[in-house]
Order: C-alpha cells, then sequence, then structure tokens
C-alpha cells in the first residue's frame, strides 16, 4: 500500500459520513424534543433550561461547520464572547431593547466571523484550527485590556428587558420561552441549511474538494459563508447567554470555552442532527451536579474525552443512530 | 359535616407543617476549590463554617443549620448561576467567602436584589464597602486599603522611602497599587516605577531586572497567589536581596509562605488580619482547624468564614429568623463581634468589619520551631487606623446621608 | 547614556539575554513535541501535564526518598517516559489511523484527567524546590547577575536540541523513524518493528518534556497548573516553527524567548500575547509554518 493510498483510506472528521436525512423521517424526534422543551421549565428551574438552550444552540452552530463543512476550529469562543459583550454593552450602556441587543451582538460575531473566516478558510486541517486560535487569543488580549468590556470584572448588571417593548422578561419562565423560540428557529434553520443545494455543495467539498473544484464549485467561497453562518448562530447563542445571566464575562472568550463546545458535539455526535443538542445537556448537568465535587470535575471531562474519542466516536446520538437503523 | 371540618382543619395546618418543617438555615460557602485560590480558602473554608455551625451545635433558633459549598473556578458566571440557583432554588440564606474581586461584586448585587446575606471574606477589593457596597453586605477579613495602609506605611516609616511596582495586569493588582501609592506618598515616599505584568506569568526574571535598575529600596508585589510566590523565587535566584533591596508582599498567605519554603521568603514583610500563632485562642482553634484540614494550618480567609458564619448566626439567634436579609445584616451591625480569632471588633455602617490587623515579617528558618511557625509580629495595627475610614468612603450608604 | 528607545542598552542587553535563556526553556520543552509530531502525526497536547509530572516526580522523590536534583534528572525523564509508553501503548495506537485531530483531543482528554488529579491531591500552590547547591549562585556579568541555574539550563538545552536533531537527522535511527511514518508496511517488511519503535519514540518525547520538567522545578514552582499555562505557547512554537521540523521548533523557541523578552521592555502587558501575533503572522505568510512540509 504506498502512502498516497494510505492518506486517502485515513479518515477525516468526522469519522463517519453524515447521509442525507430526509427531513420529513425526523419528524417525530422533533415533535419529541418540542414536547419535552415545552413541559421542562415547570418541572426543572428555568434559569438552568435556558444555559443549556444556549450551549445547544452554540454546539448547533459549532457542528455545522465541523459536522458538515469538516473544518474544526479552536477560536469560536471569540464569535460566542465578542456577541456576548457588545449585547450586553448594547442592553446595558446604549439602552436598546431586548430584540436589538440580541441581534446587536449576532451581527458582531458575523462581521467577525467574515474577516476570521476570510484570514483562516486558506489553511487546512490543524493549521486552520491554529489561526483560529490565535486569532480568538489575540481577541481575549484585547477583550482583558479594552476598557469597555469591564476587564476579569465583565460587564454586570445587564438589564433583561421587554420582549418588543411588551412582554417583561424578567420572570425566568417568560424569558425560558422566549429563549426556546430563538433557540427552535437557530436549530431549524441550521437544518434548513444543510437539506439545500447549499448544503449539498458543502458536502460534495467536505468528501473531495478537489472534485468540487474541477466542477465549478468555488470551495473557498462556499466553505465562506458556512463559516460566517456558524460565527453569526454562534453570536445568537452568546448575546442570549449575556441577556439570561445578566453578565458578560472573559472566559466566555477563553480558549477553555472553545474547548467546551467542542467536547459537547464530540460527545453527541459529529455531524449529526440532535447530537450537538444531547451534548450540550449532558456536558451541563454533568457539571452542574459535579460542581459540588469541586476540583473532579475536570478531571470527568477529561475521561469523558479519552472515552469519546477511544470507544465512543460516533457520540451518543451516532450510537443511537446507527442502532436504531435512522438518522438522527 | 363534621368530616368535612375536620378536613379542613387539617388543611389549614397542613402549610404551617409545611412551613414548619422547611425552615432551615442554609448556609453556602462558594469559593474556588480548582484554581488559583484554592490553598486560601477552597475546601479548608468549608471546614471553617462548619466549626462554627458546630459552636452553636448545629441548631440556632430552633432551625438546623445546613452548609452546602460550590466551586466558582474564578468566573463570575459561574459564581452568579450557583448564586442565583441557590437562592431561587435551593433556598440558600447566606453567602461566605468568594475570592477573586470580579466574582464577589457580580454575588454582592445578586444578594442585594434577593435580599439575602453575603459575607466576604476572600476578596480583596475595597469596592465591597465602596462603591459597590449593598446593606446586604458585610466584607470582613482584609481589603486593598487595609492592606496598603499596613504594609505600605509600616515599611516607608522602617525607611523603605523608594518604591517599585510588579504589578498584576487586572483589576485587583491596579487597586493595591493605587491603594499603596496613596499611602507611600502620604508617608513621604517616592514611586520610582513600576511594570505590569499579565496574570499567571512563571517568569519573574525579566520584570525583576527592571525592578534592580529602578534602584529602589522597595520592590511592591502588587500582586497574589502563584504571581506572587513566582515573583518572590525569581527575586531570590537572581540575588535581589543580596543586592540591597528588599521585597514587600502587598497580599500574601501563609499558604504561598508555605509553598516557598523559609528559606526563599526569609524577610518578606506582610500584612495579615490573623496568624494562627499569635495567641493561645487562635492556636486552640487551629489546632483544632488543622486536625480537619490534613494538618494545614488556617489562613486569614478560612478564619474570617469561621468568624463571619458565628456573628450570622449570632443575628439570626437574636432575631430568631433568617427571611430578610438586609434586617440581618443591621443586627450583625448592632451586635458587637466577638470571637477567639479577630477579637472584639464591630461591623460598620458600610458593611466593613473592624478588626486589627498585624505586620509580620517571614522568620529566618534557623529562628522558626517547626512547621507552620513562619511569622514573626512587628506590630499590630489597633482597627480604629486600619481600615478606610469612613470620612473617606464611597459607600452609597453612607454619602447619602 | 546611550537608549534605544527610551531603554538604557545596558538595561537592553540583560533583558535580551534573559529572554535567550527563557527562549532555551521554549526550545527545550518544544523539542519533544515536535519529536513527537514530526516522526508520529500524533498532536500531543498533554506534553504540558507530562512535564508537570517530571517536575512531581522529581518532588516526590526529594520529599519521601531523599533523591535530589541529580538524581532526579536521570530517574524522572525515565519513569515518566515509561508512563508516556503506556498512554501510547494502550491508547494512542488504537487511534493511529485517524485523522490527527482525534489524537489532539485524546491527549486534550488525558492532560485534563493528569492535571486534575495532581490537583487535587497537591493542592495549587507548589512545593518548594531548591536549586541544587552546585548550582546555586551566579556571576556579576557587568551589565546584570547571571544565575549559574539559567546558564546550566542554557547549556542542557542547546545540547539537548543539538543532540537530537542530529539523531533525527543525520543517523540511521533517526531515518528509520522518519521513514516508518511515511510509509510504516514498507519498513516492516524490511524487518523492523514498527509499532515498537513508535511507542519508543513517543517514550522518548515525553521523556524530554518530563527532563525540561525537572530542570523547571528549581526555578518554577512544582505546581499541578504548570504545564497548562504553558502548553499553548509551546503548542505555537511548534507550529510557528512548522510541525514537522524538529530544527524549526529549536530555532522558534530561542526566537520567541528573545522577542518576548524585548516585549517585556517595551509593551509588558502583551508578553504572553506576542506569540500569537507571531503565530496568526507566520501562519499568513507561510501556511505550515516557517520550515514545515506543507500540508
Amino acid at each position: 500500500m504506498t502512502a498516497r493510498v494510505a492518506a486517502e483510506t485515513r479518515a477525516s472528521v468526522p469519522d463517519r459520513a453524515p447521509t442525507r436525512v430526509d427531513i420529513r423521517s425526523l419528524r417525530l424526534p422533533i415533535a419529541i424534543m418540542i414536547v419535552i422543551a415545552l413541559g421542562a421549565p415547570f418541572v426543572i428551574y428555568p434559569v438552568f433550561l435556558m444555559k443549556m438552550l444556549c450551549w445547544a444552540l452554540f454546539a448547533c452552530a459549532f457542528n455545522l461547520l465541523i459536522g458538515y463543512v469538516g473544518l474544526l476550529s479552536f477560536g469560536h469562543a471569540l464569535f460566542f464572547g465578542a456577541a456576548g459583550y457588545l449585547a450586553g454593552h448594547a442592553a446595558k450602556v446604549w439602552g436598546l431593547p431586548f430584540e436589538l441587543s440580541v441581534l446587536t451582538g449576532m451581527g458582531t460575531a458575523a462581521v467577525l466571523g467574515l474577516v476570521v473566516g476570510w484570514i483562516a478558510i486558506r489553511r487546512q486541517g490543524i493549521y486552520f484550527a491554529m489561526i483560529t486560535l490565535a486569532l480568538a487569543q489575540l481577541f481575549y488580549f484585547f477583550c482583558l485590556r479594552a476598557p469597555f468590556t469591564g476587564g476579569e470584572d465583565g460587564i454586570q448588571g445587564v438589564p433583561r428587558g421587554k420582549l418588543f417593548g411588551a412582554l417583561s422578561l424578567d420572570d425566568n419562565r417568560a424569558m425560558y420561552f422566549v429563549v426556546l423560540a430563538i433557540f427552535l428557529l437557530g436549530f431549524f434553520f441550521i437544518l434548513r441549511v444543510i437539506h439545500s443545494p447549499f448544503g449539498q455543495v458543502l458536502k460534495a467539498v467536505r468528501e473531495n474538494e478537489p472534485r468540487a473544484v474541477s466542477l465549478g464549485y468555488k470551495s473557498d467561497q462556499y466553505k465562506l459563508i458556512a463559516f460566517v453562518l456558524s460565527a453569526a448562530l454562534s453570536g445568537l447563542a452568546g448575546a442570549l447567554k449575556t441577556i439570561v445571566f445578566q453578565l458578560a464575562s472573559l472566559d466566555s472568550v477563553y480558549w477553555t470555552t472553545s474547548g467546551e463546545v467542542i467536547l459537547m458535539v464530540l460527545l453527541g455526535g459529529l455531524g449529526t442532527v440532535f447530537g450537538p443538542v444531547v451534548g450540550a445537556v449532558v456536558i451541563v448537568c454533568v457539571e452542574s451536579y459535579l460542581a459540588q465535587l469541586g476540583g473532579w470535575v475536570t478531571v470527568v471531562q477529561g475521561v469523558l474525552f479519552v472515552v469519546c474519542v477511544l470507544a465512543f466516536r460516533r457520540g451518543i446520538i451516532g450510537e443511537l443512530s446507527r442502532v436504531l437503523h435512522r438518522p438522527l | 359535616m363534621r368530616i368535612a371540618s375536620r378536613l379542613l382543619a387539617l388543611v389549614c395546618l397542613l402549610p404551617v407543617a409545611a412551613l414548619a418543617q422547611e425552615k432551615v438555615v442554609k448556609i453556602g460557602v462558594l469559593n474556588d476549590q480548582s484554581g488559583l485560590y484554592t490553598d486560601l480558602g477552597g475546601p479548608g473554608s468549608v471546614i471553617a463554617a462548619k466549626m462554627a455551625a458546630e459552636e452553636f451545635g448545629n441548631k440556632v433558633a430552633g432551625m438546623p443549620i445546613e452548609i452546602v459549598t460550590a466551586d466558582h473556578q474564578n468566573k463570575p458566571d459561574i459564581g452568579s448561576s450557583i448564586a442565583t440557583k441557590w437562592i431561587d432554588v435551593d433556598k440558600v440564606d447566606a453567602i461566605l467567602d468568594v475570592p477573586n474581586s470580579g466574582v464577589s461584586l457580580a454575588i454582592a448585587k445578586i444578594v442585594a436584589d434577593k435580599n439575602k446575606v453575603f459575607i466576604d471574606s476572600g476578596a480583596a477589593t475595597s469596592d465591597l464597602t465602596g462603591k459597590a457596597c449593598t446593606p446586604n453586605t458585610v466584607h470582613w477579613t482584609y481589603d486593598t486599603w487595609a492592606l496598603a495602609n499596613g504594609t505600605g506605611k509600616e515599611v516607608v516609616k522602617a525607611g523603605g522611602d523608594t518604591w517599585f511596582f510588579l504589578t498584576a495586569d487586572y483589576a485587583f493588582g491596579k487597586a493595591l497599587e493605587r491603594d499603596t501609592t496613596a499611602v507611600v506618598q502620604a508617608n513621604g515616599g517616592k514611586v520610582l516605577g513600576s511594570v505590569l505584568h499579565p496574570l499567571n506569568t512563571p517568569d519573574f526574571s525579566s520584570f525583576l531586572l527592571q525592578a534592580q535598575a529602578s534602584k529602589a529600596k522597595i520592590i511592591g508585589l502588587a500582586n497574589a497567589g502563584g504571581d506572587t510566590i513566582n515573583s518572590i523565587k525569581s527575586a531570590s535566584e537572581f540575588g535581589i536581596v543580596q543586592g540591597g533591596q528588599k521585597l514587600a508582599g502587598l497580599l500574601v498567605f501563609i499558604s504561598d509562605v508555605h509553598a516557598l519554603g523559609l528559606k526563599t521568603a526569609q524577610g518578606l514583610q506582610l500584612t495579615t488580619a490573623f496568624y494562627w500563632d499569635h495567641d493561645d485562642k487562635t492556636r486552640a482553634w487551629s489546632k483544632k482547624f488543622a486536625a480537619r484540614h490534613g494538618g494545614k494550618m488556617p489562613t486569614m480567609v478560612q478564619a474570617g468564614v469561621y468568624a463571619g458564619v458565628l456573628h450570622y448566626l449570632k443575628a439570626v439567634q437574636a432575631l430568631k429568623s433568617d427571611e430578610d436579609g438586609k434586617a440581618v445584616v443591621d443586627k450583625m451591625k448592632a451586635i458587637p463581634t466577638d470571637d477567639p480569632l479577630f477579637g472584639k471588633g464591630s461591623v460598620r455602617a458600610d458593611g466593613r468589619t473592624i478588626h486589627p490587623m498585624y505586620l509580620y515579617e517571614v522568620k529566618k528558618p534557623a529562628e522558626s520551631k517547626g512547621p507552620w511557625d513562619y511569622y514573626k509580629l512587628i506590630r499590630e495595627i489597633p482597627a480604629d487606623q486600619a481600615f478606610r475610614p469612613l470620612s473617606q468612603s464611597d459607600c452609597p450608604l453612607i454619602t447619602k446621608k | 547614556m546611550n537608549t534605544v528607545f527610551g531603554v538604557p542598552i545596558q538595561a537592553l542587553f540583560s533583558q535580551l539575554l534573559v529572554g535567550l535563556i527563557n527562549g532555551s526553556f521554549y526550545a527545550l520543552l518544544s523539542l519533544g513535541l515536535a519529536v513527537i509530531f514530526g516522526l508520529l502525526n500524533v498532536i500531543n497536547f498533554c506534553h504540558g501535564a507530562l512535564y508537570m509530572l517530571g517536575a512531581l516526580v522529581a518532588w516526590l522523590m526529594l520529599e519521601h526518598f531523599g533523591i535530589g536534583y541529580w538524581g532526579a534528572l536521570i530517574i524522572a525523564p525515565i519513569a515518566v517516559g515509561l508512563f508516556g509508553a503506556l498512554i501510547e501503548r494502550t491508547m494512542i495506537k488504537r487511534i493511529a489511523g485517524l485523522d490527527p485531530l482525534y489524537g489532539l483531543l485524546l491527549t486534550f482528554g488525558l492532560a485534563l484527567i493528569i492535571q486534575g488529579v495532581a490537583r487535587n491531591y497537591f493542592g495549587v500552590s507548589g512545593e518548594p524546590y531548591e536549586i541544587p547547591p552546585q548550582l546555586t549562585g551566579g556571576r556579576n556579568l557587568g551589565f546584570m547577575f547571571l544565575p549559574n541555574y539559567r546558564a546550566w539550563v542554557v547549556l542542557v538545552s542547546v545540547l539537548l536540541c543539538g543532540s537530537t536533531w542530529y539523531v533525527t537527522e543525520r543517523t540511521r535511527l533517526g531515518s528509520y523513524l522518519r521513514a516508518a511514518t511515511e510509509n510504516p508496511l514498507l519498513v516492516q517488511a524490511f524487518g523492523i518493528n514498527v509499532p515498537r519503535m513508535i511507542t519508543i519514540t513517543y517514550a522518548l518525547g515525553v521523556g524530554l518534556a518530563a527532563l525540561a520538567g525537572v530542570m523547571a522545578a528549581p526555578i518554577y514552582r512544582v505546581n499541578p497548573l504548570m504545564g497548562a499555562d504553558l502548553i499553548i505557547v509551546v503548542f505555537a512554537v511548534v507550529v510557528i516553527g512548522g510541525m514537522g521540523s524538529i530544527f524549526g521548533s529549536i530555532l522558534t523557541g530561542f526566537g520567541l524567548g528573545v522577542i518576548e523578552g524585548l516585549t517585556k521592555v517595551y509593551y509588558p502587558e502583551a508578553s504572553s500575547t506576542v506569540v500569537f501575533v507571531i503565530m496568526a503572522i507566520v501562519l499568513l505568510l507561510k501556511p505550515a509554518g516557517l520550515f514545515g512540509r506543507t500540508a
């Protein structure tokens, strides 16, 4: 076996290519998800659920990039955190209403996504990951020093505001349903993107970029658009998180946040539809319940990483979908 | 009819019964258990809180005392979501410790909004009793003003009148430098320069060289934890002290000195609110603490948690309730403080606990008679001089009057 | 007095020298990482944790067995290297054929575990470790006081970097290793036990990390988080130098030390971020790093 053949048979990330998913076949799992989400706030603390939703949206946005385009970014915290800061600043200092604050955050993330994406797209594999990491760390340093971010105190006391000037979001349950609605919007948007002609081109680029280019598709442009979409949706998640917790802090832009979202998507299942959501829910629960154990949380996270990579590469949903013989 | 009325009576009793069963005095110890500040508070603070509860027999005003704990990992995010959940869902009544100034400011606001009690003994920022003060906050142990005043003033009076600062590039470090600079200049000293270093710097050789070049008599370390330890270690290697300059650690805990060893730390001057070997009472308590904490002696933060919980419980007992946070804190301000660790003192109107501070110097290895025998007393700073006077306060509770 | 942008020449020289010393440390640390990636295509994210283990083992040997620095210098790398071989055999081999990013995630998880366990047992303030008596003190160079121990670090670093580079690039063993990565089956057909060589190479890279840890113990604190702060920087060094090139990371290590030293004089707050600036610039101009083989 020559080196070339060996290189070609070497699997790429993710381990198994996402199969063509018919949206109609997902109706049942989607319905289940919505029913659970509607009933949950009456049983579980809504703020905890909102944390899960924000991370789930972030994970879905990240999964778009790594699962369907095959690009592993180590700097997604940049978009998550930047949007958080801008949304917080908009709500607190500029006094913008809820919708506009969130849109400000999302817009910032999209613009940053364009800049970072344009710089990084030219590279592949580990170099792409490293450039995104470097840019994210530079942004972290900027946030550390810029006065408007509040340094390591962060922006505190961000008001929740009112939805469309009418519905007060200070009540946790009301806020929860708004966040849920936005999450579902994002989730369905991503689903639509994947099952569109655009999504098919992305898949072609992932499977065999030279061939796609030879067919006339400007692969770099497609990758860049996907990157910007992923960044914007990550920003949406970050902006929501800031408003929910009324706090924008420095560690949203630190590289460990990028690591956390990678773990969530890995655990849930790369390239699956529900994987990121499940992964986010599991990780948030694990962190919360283990908070009492103090220092052991990072050890458990490490064990999860190791187990996932060694034995569980398809992730929870990936394994489930294999067992049920249907794509999830 | 009779059955109905009996049922009605039962139903009326149920909520009362439920209330009576539910009432627990819950105390939450929130601190860093996995990062930079683990050793100054961490699990030790939980032990201290438990010891205070045990003084009351684990019950106060007929209600059982329960202690919960969580790790805020030095992140305001995590700290606030834990605090919110504790108060909303777990019915926690008082939050203790909270090192890391950024997190403590976030917690102070949340606790004030929800009218519970916040007793901070871990964070340094004097803003907690300054512009960010609330009627629900009590700040125990130390703050940047007290540290600057203690070490700064004493060192200048002893002849160290030219200073160079090594400052950690974040709010706490800069506040410490600012407060100490004010004290040095007020006492006739001069600051020859300063350098900002990033947080968590492993190697200080470059910054120390700059300090050496300035020829200042005193090198002030406006940093904490690992950065302070690293600075001191590098200084000893580069012969700073042999060269005639002295180090002033503006925030040093006994856990830091333990990590450095006396050979490296000797001669260092520091201000602290508590030292285990100060007198018989502190010794007795500390030995009990150490027995439960793997032989490690308590830091001033952990001592502050003990004293804070004790005083809180006294206030709850006097009021016979813990529902209204502001009322409990007002009671805490009304009752003078008295415990074996900090002696007699009081909680001021701005939430600042007043007690004496002490200036110590780290012993030479030959002077130490055993493990943890690290400090010798230079001077006690009486309670009324140790903290920022009310006349200089920018706390809205004070200035509004 | 002559000054360069407001800093006296003497002070500048001393900062450059300190920078060079730090650089030699970076070079030593990135050496193991470069060997592992260059020869094995494994992105070893637990390198920092293993470096910390080296320092920890040195301290444990002193505390419990009374074995000092010189003994630790030999025993710790061997002990940690064996541990590395175990990791390679049980875990890394299993993902050998996959995308190297899986290796990164696996080793990242391992790093979290190693560091977390160490931290729970030893706390974070660290343990004292003294400079061995033979290396204390220093000499006055006129423009600065140079501690002997730091000079020793530079010496060891230069020696090790030189010999590692020589072994991999100029000896037969090195060429076997390089061939084995490119075409394992063919090399195995020649009768060379490729899996064992890979394990040994990994263990050697890990041993280098542990050695750097022992060297760091007297000057940086021995504490469970010492690797976590450094790993990102070391990674950046290897990436800038070019991930296949050992010479590249050695050169970048020294270079970064010097540039960081300059930054500490003119803009000290940025000294821990300057490495990322360099990484971003280099990767934009030369996608595979300074000396790397194109991906």
